[in-house]
């Protein structure tokens, strides 16, 4: 039960709840309520004090003030300005968007809507990754029943406000979340972010004023509208209001999606909602916001999650993706795999970004390997430094988190691997090696016969012997082992 | 224009709202390196992606480093161009870039002439920290132009060129990451791509990733064959830019020597490609005039304006984006090509030599000719009218293996009568020249009148679309000029959909024209050079004592002797083409 009184849903508020292809559901739920009620009620600078009261902030990482972004490009002059919805989901086991938009697709079809009012666009895009079939085809099933009820179109609610939204699919490319790429890419350009200034809300999409929010950003608008932008504010702390999604993944007893007020912190969300680490493991870290994001540790678990207080512990908020770590994690390969992920995924516009990346993560191959030195975690960090002073845009400028968190948090491990060729969570294949205890082997012969590359040497209840030279650390041995015998050192 | 005021290194600077901290910088005479950056100024040309981040400076309050060619000052900004922390950066991102560089300096064509290699020397690089894999690509030939990519650092230079330039779009960036990489679409070979081989990629490449294909080899072997009659001819824009290459002012005019240096190099006959662009001019101011006068007398059959054809790079671009136009430009062909075609039979006659013992070989200012010269209507039996052309860098390398002390040679005369010509085919190096040449040519010959005014200044000058009128006697020509295959797109668009009446349109694929083609010395990005090339251009046309193509006695007498008049069956047969489409040429690798 203290479960759920420690989340709070608003983003999610509908998920789970409405059945997302029947419009009537929404409105039943309070649904384009909002909508009327800016139409009706409110001039476009009222919906912009709102939100702006109401201290709401990117939910798509950044944290930069929503109802500043919409007064920036309301107050740039056009004959034509667009609203973005930016539904490019990529880090790695993270799915709040995803959710809001298969579950609550009309949240952010009435958001886009009072935001087009706001800032004077009649054009809305959602930029949606291909890879999201259910979520494009509810969308589209809302996107029509929202016409057909006159939410979209021309005179919405004879108003005189025209708005309609049409749907751009992006090749699930990371980088396409940074909104001058993604804007490139909707206009059917290479999939790359250019410097800013100037930015999307003086000259984006088409060059017009353009607003991109992310798909969590809107779904919190219909709600502060109709609740009141002094609730909003009320739930939270000083400097980070609402509530945030997370995904929950990892070594954690419960996974998925949670919504808790922003100001709870890591270990409220960890050992309280998530339940703890799975199978009584010590905690190790958490990485949050995803591949740019850090690794925080026991010390920061009182730390409330703010977008301020992150950064400082050296880590993000992130589009809200949350990984937990257990003892058996390795540091070093756990900045590994996020290199992995943005050497993949940067788009080699810039050369510290499209080398130096690269770089890091052979770097750090290369100490996962046992290969590693001294100066190279010296290296290492410089390079990590440089990265993120010299690239262009977000990712590169946040790739190198991981590994700069994880050496300030776990430098000791950094140099096992370097000065001793160990690897204390026995990841590092390289650097382990599988033993039998003389003591505790009963020659049962398990292990010799599940050693699918016959290094294990025994007769029938005799002592077995590991051959080093021909073992190859699957592991199999020690999986098999009902005594206890097999170590790793 | 409102001022701001701008700390750089401690320095208060005033600048225009607006600057750049790269802009402002200069004129605080603090030099931040840059390396994708390129500006040409007066040609509307700007490279700015804000990729390589060597330019990248300290700005107080700000949280990273910022790039100083994207950065715009504000007021009361404070810059640091060169602490700890800029020069760090600066240095371990050359690293990086280095790091997947090859490191094949003392053989690569840009030895010496490579802007990575001059910023690594700059940045006092001796060691690079950071290695590991490289990316490995697979090398691109075509007749003009070789693509190794392994050496391209994505400063994105030749894609401005290419698609917002030209517009030809042959190159764009292709692949993510580590991978990414200039290449045609599909990462397709450029033969099989809508490349121009205009060469202006190869002019702004900081690298050896693109580079011409080097024929000096295959020259070297047909001068030292005895067998052979070998004859060169060097087109105008050579000249006025050849002597950069020994350490010469840029517009230092240096035709003597170029003749003297060809004779040394073993050439059996040193002629001059201008007199074959008088040839062009009267082959093609006639066909003006005859368009014209069936124009003017009501002949509904006749296509105008007339398009220049001199440039084959603006011949590939119309043949691949314009094949419903294909009846509009000049027939005539190039001065390139008439030259090879006029050697391999006037001159081969008058030799009493078969064509197959004779080789042609061309000193160009540009890529283009090495494809133009391999293509099919310019062969007879198989046997090109022209061998090899090689580019002003080509020769300016053949000179220096020959071990000739250029800069001391005496000036010479080219040899006759190929050699013979005038001011007016001189201007042909230069955009407005053609046109210029043919209206001094056209002039004369349609009112009998002999002009007061030989210099046309209204067609001349670096604007890139130029549109002027010019008084034959009565009747107003109205005449296009554009450099830059982009601005001929733009005039060709306003042709195709009749929202512009012109009787003639001059088109230079290169920037400045043939003295900014793809196989000058390198500008390395300074428009300067280009500018004094093109003063060297007009100041030849003045120093010669005939300016009129029609008046060159050498042209004269092919006509009196060879040709018969302009026009002629012959001269049809020998100094007219046709073109053809390619639109549909593009074709997919199978693999």
């Amino acid at each position: 039960m203290e479960k759920k009184a420690k989340q709070l849903r608003i983003a999610l508020r509908n998920c789970g709840v409405i059945d997302p292809q029947k419009i009537e559901e929404y409105i039943a739920n309070d649904g384009y309520n909002a909508l009327v009620k800016c139409l009706t009620e409110y001039s476009p600078r009222d919906v912009i004090e709102q939100i702006k009261k109401s201290g709401l902030r990117g939910r798509g990482g950044g944290g930069f003030p929503t109802g500043l972004k919409w007064e920036i490009t309301a107050n740039s002059k056009s004959d034509e300005k667009y609203v973005v919805c930016n539904a490019d989901e990529g880090d790695p086991g993270a799915f709040m968007d995803r959710s809001v938009l298969e579950g609550d697709p009309h949240s952010v079809i009435e958001a886009m809507a009072i935001a087009g009012y706001a800032i004077g666009a009649s054009n809305g895009l959602v930029y949606i990754r291909a890879e999201y079939p259910l979520a494009i085809e509810r969308l589209k099933i809302a996107i029509e029943q929202a016409r057909a009820y006159g939410f979209l179109g021309k005179n919405i609610l004879g108003s005189g406000f025209n708005f309609d939204i049409t749907l751009r699919y992006g090749a699930g490319a990371f980088v396409c979340g940074e909104e001058t790429a993604l804007i490139h890419s909707m206009e059917g350009l290479r999939g790359e972010p250019t410097f800013k200034p100037p930015f999307p809300s003086v000259s984006g999409y088409k060059g017009k004023p353009t607003n991109v929010n992310n798909v969590e950003t809107f779904a919190n608008i219909p709600v502060i509208i109709n609740k009141g932008a002094e609730w909003y504010a009320s739930i939270g702390t000083e400097r980070s209001k609402g509530t945030k999604v997370f995904a929950l993944a990892g070594k954690i007893n419960n996974v998925g999606l949670i919504e808790v007020p922003m100001g709870i912190t890591l270990r409220e969300v960890i050992f309280e909602i998530g339940g703890g680490i799975k199978g009584g493991k010590k905690f190790k870290a958490v990485q949050t916001g995803g591949p740019s994001g850090g690794c925080l540790t026991e010390k920061h678990l009182d730390t409330p999650i703010e977008y301020d207080t992150l950064i400082e512990a050296g880590s993000m908020m992130g589009s809200g993706g949350m990984i937990v770590m257990d003892e058996d994690d390795c540091m070093v390969s756990v900045a590994k795999f996020y290199l992995d992920f943005t050497v993949e995924e940067s788009c080699g516009k810039c050369s510290p970004c499209r080398i130096g990346n690269k770089r890091l993560y052979e770097m750090l191959d290369k100490i996962t390997k046992g290969e590693g030195t001294k100066e190279d975690l010296e290296l290492l960090r410089n390079l990590s430094t440089v990265i993120k002073d010299t690239s262009l845009c977000g990712l590169g400028q946040t790739s190198p988190n991981p590994v700069l968190s994880t050496m300030d948090n776990f430098y000791e491990e950094y140099l096992e691997h370097v000065t001793e060729h160990k690897c204390r969570a026995g990841q590092c294949k390289s650097m382990v090696h599988y033993f039998i205890n003389p003591d505790n082997c009963v020659g049962c012969t398990a292990c010799a016969r599940n050693c699918p590359v016959n290094a294990i040497k025994g007769e029938r209840k005799q002592i077995h012997e590991i051959n080093q030279d021909i073992c190859i650390k699957c592991g199999a041995c020690l999986e098999k082992c009902k005594f206890n015998a097999v170590f790793v050192k | 224009m409102e001022q701001i005021k701008i700390k750089i290194d401690g320095k208060e600077v005033a600048v225009d709202k607006g600057l750049t901290i790269l802009e402002a910088a200069k004129k605080a005479n603090i030099n931040i390196p840059t390396l994708c950056y390129m500006k040409l100024d007066d040609f509307n040309i700007e490279n700015k992606p804000g990729g390589c981040r060597i330019c990248v400076v300290d700005v107080k309050g700000r949280k990273n480093l910022a790039p100083a060619c994207a950065t715009e000052c504000g007021d009361g900004m404070e810059v640091q161009t060169s602490n700890v922390r800029v020069l760090n950066a600066r240095k371990t991102v050359m690293e990086l870039i280095l790091s997947d560089h090859p490191f094949d300096c003392l053989v690569c064509a840009k030895n010496g002439k490579c802007d990575l290699q001059k910023m690594a020397q700059d940045l006092g690089i001796r060691e690079i920290h950071y290695k590991g894999e490289q990316s490995i690509y697979r090398k691109d030939t075509s007749p003009s132009i070789i693509r190794d990519v392994d050496k391209c650092i994505m400063c994105r230079r030749c894609e401005t060129m290419c698609n917002t330039v030209q517009t030809v779009g042959a190159l764009s960036a292709v692949n993510r990451g580590f991978m990414a990489v200039v290449a045609p679409a599909f990462e397709q070979d450029l033969v099989k791509s809508t490349c121009t081989y205009c060469g202006q990629c190869v002019a702004v490449c900081p690298t050896g990733a693109l580079t011409e294909v080097d024929d000096t080899n295959k020259v070297i072997r047909a001068l030292a064959n005895p067998e052979k009659v070998v004859v060169v001819q060097t087109a105008p824009a050579v000249r006025a830019a050849l002597g950069e290459e020994f350490g010469l002012e840029p517009g230092t005019l240096v035709t003597g020597k170029l003749v003297a240096a060809l004779r040394r190099l073993g050439f059996n006959y040193v002629f001059d490609t201008d007199f074959a662009a008088d040839l062009t001019i009267m082959e093609e101011g006639s066909e003006l005039l005859d368009r014209l006068t069936r124009y003017l007398g009501g002949d509904k059959s006749v296509r105008l304006p007339i398009l220049t054809s001199c440039c084959p790079a603006w011949v590939n671009f119309f043949e691949e984006y314009y094949p419903d136009l294909l009846d509009v430009p000049s027939t005539a062909k190039s001065p390139q090509q008439m030259f090879g075609a006029i050697a391999k039979s006037y001159l081969a006659q008058k030799l009493n030599i078969d064509r197959e013992k004779m080789v042609v070989v061309s000193i160009m200012p540009c890529l283009a000719k090495k494809y133009e010269c391999q293509r099919d209507e310019f062969k007879v039996n198989g046997n090109p009218d022209v061998d090899y052309a090689i580019s002003t860098r080509e020769l300016a390398a053949l000179i220096k293996q020959a071990n000739i002390n250029f800069t001391e040679l005496p000036d010479e005369e080219f040899d006759l009568p190929l050699g013979e010509s005038t001011g007016a085919g001189v201007i042909f190096g230069t955009t407005g020249g053609v046109i210029e040449a043919a209206c001094r040519t056209a002039y004369e010959l349609h009112t009998g009148k002999k002009l007061d005014k030989i210099d046309f200044t209204q067609l001349r000058g670096l604007e890139n679309l130029r549109i002027a009128e010019v008084d034959f006697n009565g009747l107003t020509l109205k005449i296009g000029i554009a450099h830059g295959l982009g601005n001929a797109r733009k005039l060709l668009d306003q042709v195709r959909d009749g929202s512009i009446q012109l009787h003639a349109i001059e088109v230079m694929a290169c920037p400045g024209g043939c003295i900014g083609g793809g196989g000058q010395p390198y500008h390395h990005g300074n428009i300067e050079i280009i500018q004094k090339r093109a003063k060297a251009i007009y100041q030849e046309d003045v120093n010669k004592p005939i300016r009129k193509s029609h008046e060159n006695p050498a042209i004269i007498e092919l006509y009196e002797k060879f040709l018969g008049k302009p026009l002629s069956e012959k001269s049809h047969h020998l100094l007219h083409t046709h073109y053809f489409s390619k639109e549909n040429e593009i074709i997919i690798n199978e693999e």
